[in-house]
């Protein structure tokens, strides 16, 4: 009843001279719509930077298979063949920090349309994934992929720009079939451009297909072979059709081994190995995080035991995620400094007015004095009145700073993230500053002598 | 028992190290529903005295009785308290909020006591009291729509809003005209008889004294004549309001 009665006195002394309250609130409007403005356009920007960033691939992290070594010689990264598909999709199951996963079966092989042919830099087999952990999902033409071809080891891939220039000259690609390695792809999209990596590396030289495609139907092994011509047929021959059409490694070299022969010598059951996984994390602060759950899995489930060293091992991106972290913690820094000192400006003003109208006001707070108003609630009352004129400014500088951030996003094209956390601390900081700045003020009025103030012309 | 008690009271003010008393030894006693007219030059002490008998300040030293209570060594909120619950003011230059209704301006005192009134018994209450002091028709009138007279009337509704058994008019009539002036002392008077309020004036005009019924002369802090209730010096004060 009492906080009623307050802010209802306080509502009514600030209705009674309505241009200073609104002068007064200018301030706070001014600087919480500064700082909504500046924290959504700033957001946005950080966002699209830090997007941007982790586009080059600042959130991936790359798994590779083990090093094979014997009697001290070390064979380098990927000798050994330990990684399965099944890792990928218990990795991307298991492991929360993980965004997405994706297998890769990488071969190097030329590349047929017509009377054109090219050799690209990178023949990826991948889950359709891939253009969601490469932050590559925007297609230029036609659509991707799916699990379902992938489950099928469906004939169908997608090119990179480079590719199409190469091979279509610019035309569009998309329901014609290229041939690799002799075996026909129906191309069902074009990738968007992506340029060169950090490395100088033209990004777009790719072709993507289901990874059981390009295992099973184009590589045979995971070994690179460059050369179509020394190609090993004993693989593919049979699932590939062209084969037939274009018999150039039909020669046998050795004599193939009768169904009896084959039964009585077994080879040994070997399972499906990829050349890579490649993950991307949820977010870079999540990097180490998903680093450890992806060790722990991979460890659990190659059978490793503790102290044993990994057959695998995980690279990620850690330039390009410094990059990314003092980026974004610049720009925040940044945007705090200009908020807080709008803020600071704004409760100075506020200051300023409110001591104005304490002088102004003197008669008005003798007479409430002299009629049984004790100091704590001439205190009060001016309190209220600044924390009233905060929050009355606060919610305005909102609509005004949203409203602003959405006109540079309608006329300037300029990315905005609206941020709820943004808001609330607005409502709070202008709540805080009314009573920091509003105290001195009430606290000067309800020292005044009733006597003074009511003599006080 | 009297409603006021003065026994000995001392004020003094410091301005660095010089002392000014302006109260010297003030003994005095008032008794419920008496009008009386506190009387003196300007600088004779009689604004200071009011301000010790209204609770707004408190004595150098002596002793303050207010019904029954002895309040000149209560704290600044203490005296708010008394002044709201016991005390009524009003002022020579009405001093009521600019810009706010009548009503809101009598109702200004229930704001600090009467947390327990709900705000439709408090609008009620203001309104009667608005109505006795006859101004029915301006409840929504502002400050400045209104005559002085008339001003100096909501300001007496406000005084009277907490029933306050003293009620304090500082120079009440000096900003206005002598028949408005006529008017507002006749509602003194009314208030004192029919209700028994007692009423202090506070007066340099010997005019305005001679409605009280006893009058009390105060210059250089000590008072000259009138200051036991009772005293044959009312009587004469009496006869010459009369006159």
């Amino acid at each position: 009843m009492k906080a009623y009665r307050t802010t209802q006195t306080a509502l009514r002394a600030l209705r009674r001279n309505p241009m200073r309250a609104t002068l007064t609130t200018l301030g706070i409007i001014i600087g919480v719509a500064a700082v909504i403005a500046m924290m959504e356009i700033g957001s946005g920007s950080s966002a699209a930077i830090e997007k941007t960033i982790a586009s080059m691939g600042a959130n991936n992290l790359m798994i590779h298979p083990g090093t094979a070594s014997s009697g001290g010689v070390s064979f380098g990264a990927g000798s050994v063949m330990t990684l399965t598909p099944e890792d990928s999709e218990a990795v991307g199951k298991e492991c929360p920090a993980i965004r997405s996963v994706t297998s890769v079966v990488r071969v190097r092989t030329q590349v047929v349309y017509g009377s054109k042919n090219w050799v690209p830099l990178f023949i990826y087999g991948v889950d359709p994934a891939y253009l969601d952990v490469r932050d590559w999902t925007n297609m230029a033409e036609g659509e991707t992929f799916t699990d379902r071809d992938v489950r099928n080891a469906n004939k169908v891939c997608l090119l990179g720009q480079t590719l199409v220039r190469e091979l279509f000259e610019s035309k569009s690609p998309i329901g014609k079939e290229v041939r690799i390695k002799n075996v026909a792809f129906r191309v069902t999209g074009v990738l968007s451009a992506k340029g060169a990596n950090m490395m100088g590396m033209d990004q777009d030289d790719i072709v993507l297909a289901p990874w059981t495609a390009i295992k099973y139907r184009v590589a045979g092994t995971s070994a690179s072979t460059v050369n179509q011509s020394s190609a090993s047929s004993s693989t593919s021959s049979g699932v590939n059709s062209l084969n037939k059409l274009y018999p150039s490694s039909g020669a046998s070299l050795y004599p193939v081994p009768s169904e009896t022969q084959a039964a009585d010598t077994p080879q040994p059951v070997r399972f499906t190995n990829v050349d890579e996984i490649l993950a991307a994390a949820r977010s870079t602060a999540d990097i180490p995080a998903a680093i450890k759950q992806i060790t722990d899995l991979l460890r659990q489930r190659h059978r490793i035991h503790p102290g044993e060293p990994e057959d695998f091992s995980i690279r990620d991106m850690t330039e390009m995620a410094k990059a990314l972290t003092s980026t974004t913690g610049l720009m925040t820094n940044l945007l705090l400094c200009v908020a807080l000192i709008s803020l600071v400006v704004g409760g100075v003003g506020i200051m300023n007015i409110m001591l104005v109208s304490v002088t102004e006001r003197t008669h008005e707070i003798g007479l409430r004095m002299a009629v049984g108003a004790q100091a704590r609630d001439i205190l009060r009352q001016f309190l209220v009145e600044a924390v009233v004129l905060c929050l009355i400014g606060g919610a305005l500088g909102i609509l005004l700073g949203h409203g602003g951030s959405y006109l540079v996003k309608l006329f300037l094209h300029w990315p905005i993230k609206t941020s709820p956390g943004a808001i609330i601390a607005a409502v709070l900081v202008s709540a805080s500053v009314g009573i920091i700045f509003g105290y001195y003020p009430a606290w000067k009025a309800s020292r005044l002598d009733p006597i003074e103030a009511l003599r006080y012309e | 028992m009297q409603l006021i008690e003065l026994k000995d009271i001392y004020k003094t003010y410091y301005i660095g190290e010089l002392a000014i008393p302006a109260l010297r030894g003030i003994t005095l006693d008032i008794a419920q529903g008496e009008l009386v007219a506190l009387m003196g030059a300007s600088g004779s002490g009689k604004s200071t005295l009011m301000n010790i008998l209204g609770c707004l300040d408190h004595p150098t030293s002596g002793e303050y009785w207010l019904d029954g209570r002895e309040v000149s060594r209560l704290s600044a909120d203490e005296r708010a308290f008394v002044r709201n619950q016991k005390v009524g003011f009003v002022f020579q230059n009405f001093n009521l909020l600019p810009r706010t209704s009548a009503l809101d301006n009598v109702m200004l005192p229930l704001a600090y006591s009467a947390e327990h009134l709900p705000d439709r018994d408090a609008r009620q209450r203001a309104v009667e009291i608005l109505e006795r002091v006859g101004l029915g028709d301006r409840f929504h009138h502002e400050p400045s729509q209104l005559s002085g007279g008339q001003q100096q009337r909501v300001a007496i509704a406000r005084a009277l809003i907490n029933r306050p058994s003293i009620l304090f008019a500082d120079e009440p009539t000096g900003n206005l005209d002598s028949h408005t002036s006529e008017e507002v002392l006749r509602m003194f008077q009314q208030l004192n008889e029919e209700q028994g309020i007692t009423v202090i004036l506070v007066t340099h005009d010997a005019n305005i004294a001679r409605h009280a019924r006893r009058i009390i002369h105060i210059s250089d802090g000590v008072i000259d004549n009138g200051a036991m209730s009772g005293h044959p010096q009312s009587e004469a004060a009496k006869a010459g309001g009369a006159k």
